[in-house]
C-alpha cells in the first residue's frame, strides 16, 4: 500500500515534467514571440530586446526551461528594474501580461472552479444514478424509453445552449435568480449557491447523460449474474439484492470516472466559465493561451496534469475499498 | 415419507417445451440423480423446484411435505427458498458475491430465515464453515470468495445451503467445474452431509459416474423427458430403455493395449518454462520435463488445472520457446520444424474458431499457407472425412453444434498433412455420446493416417480409453510414465494414485468402494 503510494507520487512527478518538458518545447517551436505582444505598437528593436530580457525570453530554451525547474523547486530571483523580487517555492514565473505571480493567479481561481466542479458532480451524480437505476430496472418499459430518450438529449445538446436557456429562462424571464457572479463560500454560503446553481445545471446535464447510461449498463449486467441469481434462490428479497448486491457492481465503473471528471471540470469549463462570468481556471487558461502568457499556460497545464493524477490514485484507493477483488500493486 | 413428489411437471419457454411430463417422487432423506446431457431440461426442472423462472409456463405439481408449491406468490416463495429448500450451483466462482465475505452471506441468509441476531447468525455461519471442514472457518468466514480456491468456494456454497438446515438441496451440477480429486471430495461432503443431517438431495449431473456412486435413484432425461427411472443399481446395471444404454456404452471404457516400439519422433529434455511475474516469484508452469512420444503411438497427459498441460502442449507444437531445455521433432529443433508438421487441437472448439469466416474458410488458411491455390475441393474432402457434409463449408461456428465444431477443429489440424497431432482437452466441453463419437473418430484417423499423438486431458477414464502411454503431472512435472494398462492396474505414485480413487465410475458398486477407498487413503483432509 505504501509503496503503491510511492510510485505512484513518483510516477506523477515524471508525467509532470514531461508536461512541463512538452509545452516548452512547443512553445519554442511556435511562431509568434510574446515580447512584441507585450512591448505593443510603435516598439523600437532596442525596447523590444529590453523586453525579452525582462520576460527572459532572450536565453535559449533549455537554459528558460532550467530557469523555470529550478525556480519551481527552489524559488528563484527575477529582475525587477534595479532591484530583484524573490519569488519562492514552488514559483511558477510571473504572467507576462499581467504581471502577477502564477501562483496567486491559480490559488485565486481554484475555489470557483472546485465550487463549479463540485457542485455540478454532485447534481449529476445524483440525477444520473437515480435515473440510470430506474432504466435499468425497468428496461425496455415506457419509462427506460424516456430516460434513454432525456439521455441522448442531454448528451446531443451542446452546454452554451442549456445554459443561455437557463439563464434567459430564470434571470430574464421568471427573475427567480440573480445573473451569476462569483460569491466566496466563506462570505455567504447561501449567496454561493444561489448564484452557482444555474452553472451547475448547465454543467450537470452531460455529466447525467453519460453516468445514467452507465448505470443502466451497469445495473443490467450485474443483475444477469450468477450471485445474483444465487441470492434469489436463497430468498433474499428484491429490494435487497438491487441494493446491496447489483449496485454495487454496477457502481463501480463510475468511481474513475467521476474522479477523472472532476478534475477536468476543475481546469477546462471554459464555455461555462465564460457563459456565467465565472473566474475560474478554464478562461485564465483560454486568455493566456490567446496572450502567448507561457509561464500561465504552463501553471494552469501542471496543475490540471496534477489535478488528474491526483485524481487517479484517489479514484484506484476508492476502486480498492468497493471491490475486495483489487489488488494495488 | 416423501419430500418431493412432481407430477406430469411441463417447463415451456414460449414455444419451446424444456419440459415434458416429467414425474418423480424423492423420499424424505433420500438421494435421487437426474442425468441427462445439455438440453435434456435437468436444469429447468432444478429452477422449477425453487419458483426461479421468470419467463416460462409451468404446469403439473410440484409438491413439497404436503406443499403445493406450483401456486406460491412471491412472499411464500422466499420462504421457502434457502429455508426449506435450498440449491448448490455449478460455477462456485461466480456463485457468490464477490463484494462480500463468505461469512457475511452466509450470515445474511440465516438471519432472513431465523430472525437471528447478528451475533447469532456469524455463529451459524462458522458452525456450517466447520461441517462442512473448511480448515479454520471463524478466520475464513472474513475471507472473500476470491480468496478462496474452487473446491473451498464449493465447500461454502455448500455450508450456506445447510445454513437454515432446508429439508432439500437441490445440488445443479455442483462439481462439473472442479478437478477430479476435488469433485470427489464434493461428492463425499454432500453424502457426509446428507447422512448426518437426514436432508434429501436432489443431484443433477451429466456425469453417469457422479450419480452412482451417490444416489439411491436415478432419473434418466432426454429431450424434457425421464426416459428411465428406478434405483440407480438396477438402471444402471440393467437399463432397460436405449437411450440410457447409449449414454453407459458412450461413456469411456478400457481398450486392449497396443504395443508400440516406434523410435521417438518428438523428445523432450529437460524442458522448463517459467513465466516472469512482476515481483514476485516466477512461475514454474513447467519445471524439467523429459519424455519421448514415440512415432505412432496415442501419449496420453493427465493433470488437474495449473499443472502445466496447456504450457507444455504449447512447448510441443512451438508456440511457446521453452526457458531451458530442448525439444526436438525428428531430431531438429522444434523452432525449425517443417511447416505445418505438428498441428494442434484446442480445447473449445467455439472460442479457437474466427466467429465472423466460414468453417472453410478456416480450415483452408493452413492450405493456403502452404502453397494450395484453389483449396475448395480438399477441404471439402477434409468434412467428409472428418464426418461432416462437404456443404457445411459455408456455414459459421455458430451454425454447429459442440461435436461438430470440435470435428472443424480436428479438420483444420489435420489439413497441412501434420506428423504430430498435439490435442489439449479435445473432448472434455462436450456430452458423453458427442464425445464418444470424437474419440473414434481421432482413433480412426490415427489409424489411417498413421499419427502420432498427444492426449492432454484431465480425464483419467478417457485417456484409459485412447492413450497407449500415460504420463502424470503434477506442479509441472512428470511425476509417473508407463504403458497405459500398468499405470492404471498399479499406479506407482501418490498422486496418480489419488487421482485413480477420484475418478467417477459408472457402476455403483466400484463406486461405492471407491469411496471406501478414499476416505481409507484420508483425501477428505482438507486439502481442497
Amino acid at each position: 500500500m505504501i509503496g503503491y503510494l510511492v510510485r505512484r507520487v513518483g510516477g506523477a512527478v515524471l508525467v509532470l515534467f514531461g508536461l512541463s518538458l512538452l509545452l516548452y518545447g512547443l512553445f519554442y517551436l511556435a511562431p509568434s514571440d510574446p515580447a512584441i505582444l507585450t512591448c505593443g505598437k510603435g516598439c523600437t528593436p532596442e525596447r523590444l530586446a529590453e523586453v525579452r530580457h525582462a520576460l527572459g525570453v532572450d536565453d535559449p530554451v533549455a537554459t528558460q526551461y532550467a530557469h523555470f525547474v529550478r525556480g519551481l523547486v527552489a524559488g528563484r530571483d527575477y529582475p525587477a528594474g534595479p532591484a530583484t523580487r524573490h519569488c519562492p517555492a514552488p514559483c511558477l514565473g510571473y504572467s507576462f501580461e499581467t504581471d502577477q505571480p502564477v501562483t496567486r493567479l491559480l490559488l485565486d481561481r481554484l475555489p470557483v472552479s472546485a465550487s463549479l466542479a463540485l457542485g455540478a458532480e454532485v447534481l449529476a451524480l445524483t440525477a444520473g444514478i437515480g435515473a440510470g437505476v430506474l432504466s435499468g430496472l425497468r428496461r425496455y418499459r415506457w419509462l427506460d424509453r424516456i430516460v434513454n430518450g432525456l439521455v441522448l438529449a442531454g448528451y446531443a445538446v451542446p452546454v452554451f445552449l442549456v445554459g443561455l436557456l437557463l439563464l434567459l429562462l430564470f434571470c430574464v424571464q421568471l427573475q427567480w435568480l440573480p445573473f451569476p457572479s462569483y460569491v466566496p463560500l466563506t462570505t455567504d454560503p447561501l449567496a454561493w449557491a444561489r448564484n452557482l446553481l444555474l452553472p451547475w445545471v448547465a454543467l450537470a446535464v452531460i455529466q447525467t447523460a453519460a453516468y445514467a447510461r452507465l448505470t443502466r449498463a451497469g445495473i443490467q449486467e450485474t443483475l444477469a449474474e450468477d450471485h445474483i441469481r444465487t441470492a434469489r434462490a436463497y430468498g433474499l428479497p428484491e429490494r435487497r439484492i438491487i441494493w446491496r448486491r447489483a449496485l454495487r457492481g454496477a457502481l463501480l465503473p463510475l468511481v474513475t470516472l467521476t474522479a477523472i471528471d472532476l478534475a477536468a471540470i476543475m481546469t477546462s469549463a471554459v464555455l461555462t466559465e465564460t457563459m456565467f462570468g465565472l473566474p475560474g481556471v478554464g478562461q485564465l487558461l483560454v486568455g493566456a493561451v490567446n496572450q502567448i502568457d507561457l509561464p500561465v499556460v504552463v501553471g494552469v497545464t501542471l496543475l490540471a496534469g496534477l489535478l488528474i493524477v491526483a485524481a487517479n490514485t484517489v479514484a484506484d484507493l476508492l476502486y480498492r475499498a468497493v471491490d475486495p477483488r483489487v489488488e494495488l500493486r | 415419507m416423501t419430500t418431493l413428489t412432481v407430477e406430469n411437471l411441463r417447463i415451456r419457454f414460449g414455444d419451446t417445451v424444456a419440459v415434458d411430463g416429467l414425474s418423480f417422487e424423492l423420499p424424505a432423506g433420500s438421494a435421487l440423480g437426474i442425468v441427462g446431457e445439455s438440453g435434456s431440461g435437468k436444469s429447468a426442472t432444478a429452477l422449477a423446484l425453487l419458483g426461479l423462472h421468470t419467463s416460462a409456463t409451468i404446469e403439473g405439481r410440484i409438491s413439497f411435505d404436503d406443499l403445493d408449491l406450483t401456486g406460491l406468490n412471491d412472499k411464500q416463495w422466499r420462504q421457502i427458498r434457502g429455508a426449506r429448500i435450498a440449491m448448490v450451483f455449478q460455477e462456485p466462482l461466480t456463485a457468490l458475491s464477490p463484494f462480500h465475505t463468505i461469512g457475511d452471506q452466509i450470515a445474511e441468509v440465516y438471519r432472513l430465515h431465523s430472525g437471528a441476531s447478528r451475533q447469532a447468525a456469524r455463529q451459524r455461519a462458522v458452525e456450517v464453515l466447520r461441517q462442512v471442514h473448511i480448515p479454520d472457518p471463524a478466520g475464513r468466514a472474513a475471507s472473500y470468495p476470491h480468496q478462496f480456491s474452487g473446491g473451498m468456494r464449493q465447500r461454502a456454497l455448500i455450508a450456506m445451503a445447510l445454513a437454515c438446515r432446508p429439508r432439500l438441496i437441490v445440488a445443479d451440477e455442483p462439481t462439473t467445474a472442479l478437478d477430479v480429486t476435488v469433485q470427489a471430495q464434493i461428492l463425499d461432503l454432500l453424502d457426509e452431509v446428507r447422512e448426518t443431517t437426514g436432508t434429501s438431495l436432489l443431484l443433477i449431473s451429466h456425469d453417469l459416474g457422479v450419480v452412482a456412486g451417490s444416489c439411491d435413484r436415478v432419473v434418466v432425461m432426454r429431450r424434457g423427458l425421464a426416459v428411465e427411472q428406478g434405483e440407480t443399481a438396477a438402471v444402471l446395471g440393467a437399463p432397460t430403455d436405449a437411450y440410457t444404454r447409449e449414454l453407459l456404452q458412450a461413456a469411456p471404457h478400457p481398450t486392449p493395449p497396443r504395443k508400440n516400439d516406434g523410435k521417438p519422433l518428438l523428445r523432450l529434455a529437460g524442458v522448463r518454462k517459467h513465466f516472469k511475474q512482476r515481483r514476485r516469484e516466477p512461475v514454474k508452469a513447467v519445471d524439467d520435463v523429459t519424455l519421448d512420444v514415440r512415432a505412432g503411438e496415442t501419449l496420453g497427459i493427465v493433470g488437474e488445472s495449473g499443472t502445466g498441460k496447456t504450457t507444455l502442449a504449447r512447448l510441443m507444437t512451438g508456440l511457446l520457446t521453452q526457458s531451458a531445455g530442448t525439444i526436438t521433432l525428428d531430431g531438429v529443433d522444434i523452432a525449425r520444424r517443417p511447416g505445418g508438421s505438428v498441428q494442434m487441437v484446442f480445447q473449445d472448439p467455439l472460442s479457437s474458431l474466427n466467429p465472423r469466416r466460414t468453417i472453410g474458410e478456416s480450415i483452408a488458411d493452413p492450405l493456403r499457407l502452404s502453397g494450395v491455390r484453389d483449396p475448395r475441393s480438399r477441404v471439402e474432402d477434409l468434412l467428409e472425412r472428418v464426418g461432416l457434409a462437404r456443404r457445411e463449408y459455408d456455414r459459421y461456428p455458430h451454425q454447429l453444434s459442440g461435436g461438430m465444431r470440435q470435428r472443424v477443429g480436428i479438420a483444420r489440424a489435420l489439413a497441412p498433412g501434420p506428423r504430430l497431432i498435439v490435442c489439449d482437452e479435445p473432448v472434455s466441453s462436450l456430452d458423453v455420446t458427442t464425445q464418444a463419437q470424437v474419440l473414434a473418430l481421432l482413433e480412426d484417423l490415427r489409424e489411417e493416417l498413421g499419427l502420432t499423438m498427444v492426449f492432454i486431458s484431465h480425464d483419467l477414464a478417457v485417456l484409459r480409453q485412447i492413450a497407449d502411454r500415460v504420463a502424470v503431472l503434477a506442479d509441472g512435472r512428470i511425476v509417473e510414465i508407463g504403458d497405459t494398462a500398468q499405470v492404471y492396474a498399479a499406479p506407482q505414485h501418490p498422486y496418480t494414485k489419488e487421482l485413480l480413487a477420484a475418478v467417477p465410475v459408472a457402476d455403483p458398486a466400484e463406486a461405492r468402494r471407491l469411496r471406501a477407498l478414499r476416505r481409507s487413503l484420508d483425501l477428505s483432509d482438507t486439502k481442497s
